[in-house]
């Protein structure tokens, strides 16, 4: 987890494009700079970062079930519960699916767990557009080979 | 009045918290309901599960941006309806709807 890069996700264990799901790991630092104000004497992951990392797991899988063709942009997160704290140095494991696939559009579902324990969960909607800038395009690609993305699963839907 | 529009309705209603009895079938999504993009997303979703359909949005917004069709066609509530029932015939036919 790159929180300075707002990049939350550090591999993808499992992609299953014809399921429609994903799980993925998110290593929790042990120290960075949020804790200290977040909050002094009970370093939790504030509740904002643990939704952007569920919604970074829906992402992964949206990108995969549209071959990277288009890239999904947050729209709606409904839902959001946090159900239990999440401190430094814990490792998430994220599950999320898609709910529907419209048209431009898709609603997907996410929990994040340490260990067996569920500790958020959201339904969360993406709008779904061509990639705004070929460089942007080339910076996911670098991300989805850093994050262990499993080109082979696009090709066995 | 269809009961795809009261169903249409109902989910605009519940989802823009916008008075039931305000929602005509003459009335605009975008103009008269001021429905905007976002809510429209929510909408969408509530539609195409309600009637186990995929409203094709992406078709429809090109063909008024290229202006081969009028907001009206796709946004006045009763037209809207139309497009739904035609969708669920389409659906019901085995045809698919082409989004």
């Amino acid at each position: 987890m790159q929180l300075d890069y707002f990049q939350l996700i550090d591999r993808i264990i499992d992609l299953n494009i014809g399921e429609r799901t994903i799980r993925v790991e998110a290593q929790v630092p042990e120290t960075h700079t949020i804790f200290e104000g977040h909050f002094p004497g009970f370093p939790i992951m504030p509740g904002v970062l643990l939704t952007e990392a569920m919604a970074q797991s829906c992402g992964w899988l949206l990108l995969g079930i549209m071959k990277f063709e288009r890239m999904p942009f947050l729209a709606i997160v409904k839902e959001a519960k946090m159900r239990g704290f999440v401190s430094p140095g814990q490792l998430l494991t994220i599950d999320a699916k898609v709910e529907h696939e419209g048209s431009g559009y898709a609603v997907t579902k996410a929990k994040a767990r340490v260990g067996k324990e569920l500790k958020c969960s959201a339904e969360i909607t993406f709008g779904l557009t061509p990639f705004p800038d070929p460089a942007f395009r080339v910076h996911i690609d670098a991300m989805a080979n850093k994050i262990g993305f499993p080109l082979q699963a696009m090709t066995h839907e | 009045m269809s009961s795809t529009f009261d169903q249409i309705a109902d989910i605009i209603a519940e989802t823009c918290d916008i008075p039931r009895d305000t929602i005509k079938p003459e009335s605009h999504a975008i103009d008269d309901l001021g429905i905007d993009s976002l809510d429209f997303l929510d909408i969408a979703f509530a539609i195409d599960k309600a009637f186990g359909i995929k409203m094709p949005l992406e078709k429809w917004t090109q063909e008024v941006n290229d202006g081969k069709a009028t907001t009206e066609q796709y946004f006045v509530l009763k037209n809207l309806a139309d497009r739904i029932d035609e969708l669920v015939a389409a659906k019901n036919a085995g045809t698919g709807t082409g989004s």
